[in-house]
């Protein structure tokens, strides 16, 4: 082989070109977003209604639809995640029926989100007759999302030193008081970060809110868990093939408004993750 | 006079390991036993034994059996209930990322205890008899992780204390500490024998026989010997003993 130097060259160049390959894509998406987006948004385009067959006028509906839908994720998938991690981390015996259970969560995050979608229709919609509604989409969200925060505060669980658990139970603590007093308390950064994470994928999504919640059009706010929603990510969708003749600048507008809802998800997570590791004193 | 403790032909095993062999031993109220031996002597292993800390281990597997105060801690008393009796301090000062305040109180608060006057005076009484009372009275709310090493294992004597129990184990309690805050430890433990009994093991022989007023000998998993420190360290019975103190080997 060569000259050490220049293959030393050669690499270098070789790996920086790969991390610009991967830069550079998403700086012109947001450049491209940017640019024909922000000159839609005002207060009129957040907080307006739509007007002339959504060719005018405000995305306010979508926004709430999403903000709902997002809180409504969280209400069912973060409990029940965090309350089976714990079974999972701290009760359950190692056998083959964990491993069973441990394999089946992370196969649930491989499945593909439309199948998310058509079950949340059967199960939700259909069968148990929620109808299409902020209900439903929670649902089908939430059974999305919950291998996520099952997976992030299984993490977090873990990552609590052992001796701290020794010393609870040293004193007479139960398994419970134990995970209440010292395990969880210290857990709860990890465990939030990785909820913010997997509710900003989940506000993104399309195929799962499809069937379930989303609609095409309403002239007013939802009022109640029953109801229909417009939502962001659909919205768009139906912006750019459903409608035709809408402004460039709404389509670009309301993208930007998705991106910015999932980036403040994104960056409060890592606000958080940052202000807890400060405090973290192990 | 009846032991406060009672260990019974006790065999200990990790999946097929036979980590303590037909051990017997008797503890009295009020004594200070020192455990004294070479790395995998079956020290430690003996100390989870007896606050029952092996019940979290899967492979653990035993026969035998042990009293306190003629009550057989396995059949006739619940974990929970045993370990507030048979408190344990840890190898490392194992602070909990609370304040010093919440340390010591973290016990009393399983326990039920809410009412804050009287939290204030068992943690008061705790610190005092760990002698860290004075050193962190002022700063009762900062987090015991800021204190030093040595400072930190009398903090942990005082949560031990706090739940109020009758037995005290120690497991290498001063393995990471300065000679200073040794000595500080040590003053502590003998002061505390008015109230407790308490077992010491420790790799640092000397460390036994400073405070220890009987002194066990394990090896292999056996018990060689038990006895008067001042005997033990002395005229061991057996040679295997007067080799391990005179260092050499182990």
């Amino acid at each position: 082989m060569g000259d050490p130097k220049k293959i030393q060259k050669l690499m270098f160049f070789l790996l920086l070109l790969a991390t610009i390959i991967i830069i550079v894509p998403v700086v012109a998406i947001f450049a491209i977003i940017l640019f024909h987006g922000l000159p839609a948004l005002n207060w009129g385009f957040i907080f307006g209604m739509p007007r002339e067959g959504m060719r005018a006028g405000g995305i306010f509906p979508t926004i709430i639809g999403t903000l709902y839908l997002t809180l409504g994720t969280m209400a069912f998938s973060l409990p029940l995640g965090v309350l089976a991690a714990i079974y999972l981390t701290e009760y359950a015996a190692e056998n083959w029926l964990t491993r069973l259970i441990e394999i089946s969560i992370i196969n649930l995050a491989g499945i593909p989100s439309i199948v998310y979608g058509l079950f949340g229709l059967g199960l939700f919609v259909m069968f148990l007759n929620f109808g299409a509604s902020i209900l439903a989409g929670s649902l089908t969200l939430a059974i999305m999302t919950l291998p996520v925060i099952v997976t992030a505060s299984r993490e977090a669980l873990i990552t609590v030193p052992k001796s701290f658990r020794e010393v609870s139970y040293s004193l007479g603590a139960s398994r419970w008081q134990t995970v209440w007093g010292v395990v969880l308390p210290n857990a709860i950064p990890g465990i939030l970060t990785g909820t913010i994470l997997g509710l900003s994928r989940a506000a993104g999504e399309t195929a799962p809110i499809l069937f379930t919640v989303a609609a095409f059009y309403l002239p007013a706010l939802p009022r109640s868990i029953f109801d229909q929603a417009m939502v962001l990510p659909y919205h768009i969708y139906v912006l750019s093939t459903q409608v035709p003749n809408v402004p460039a600048k709404i389509q670009y507008g309301t993208i930007l408004v998705l991106v910015l809802f999932v980036f403040i998800m994104n960056i409060s997570a890592a606000f958080l993750r940052a202000h807890f590791r400060k405090r973290k004193l192990w | 006079m009846v032991s406060k403790l009672k260990v019974d032909s006790l065999n200990v095993f990790y999946d097929y390991c036979h980590v303590l062999k037909n051990v017997s031993l008797e503890v009295d109220a009020n004594e200070i036993l020192g455990i004294i031996g070479p790395a995998n002597s079956g020290k430690t292993s003996f100390l989870k034994t007896l606050n029952r800390m092996n019940d979290f281990d899967h492979t653990f597997k035993m026969d035998g059996n042990i009293f306190l105060d003629n009550k057989n801690i396995f059949t006739n008393m619940q974990a929970l209930a045993l370990r507030k009796r048979i408190g344990m301090v840890f190898a490392l000062p194992l602070s909990l990322p609370l304040s010093i305040f919440d340390n010591v109180a973290y016990g009393p608060r399983l326990h039920g205890q809410k009412n804050k006057t009287k939290l204030k005076e068992i943690v008061e009484r705790g610190l005092k008899a760990s002698y860290l009372w004075d050193e962190v009275k002022d700063r009762l709310d900062t987090p015991a992780l800021n204190l030093s090493g040595g400072q930190q294992q009398r903090l942990c004597i005082s949560r031990t204390l706090a739940v109020e129990p009758e037995v005290i184990l120690y497991d290498e309690p001063c393995s990471g500490l300065d000679p200073i805050s040794t000595a500080k430890v040590e003053e502590a433990m003998r002061q505390l024998r008015k109230n407790y009994t308490q077992i010491l093991v420790t790799n640092n022989t000397k460390q036994s026989a400073r405070v220890a007023d009987r002194t066990a000998f394990f090896l292999m998993g056996e018990l060689i010997e038990i006895g008067l420190t001042a005997k033990v360290f002395t005229q061991p019975d057996d040679k295997r003993t007067d080799d391990y103190i005179s260092g050499r080997f182990g």
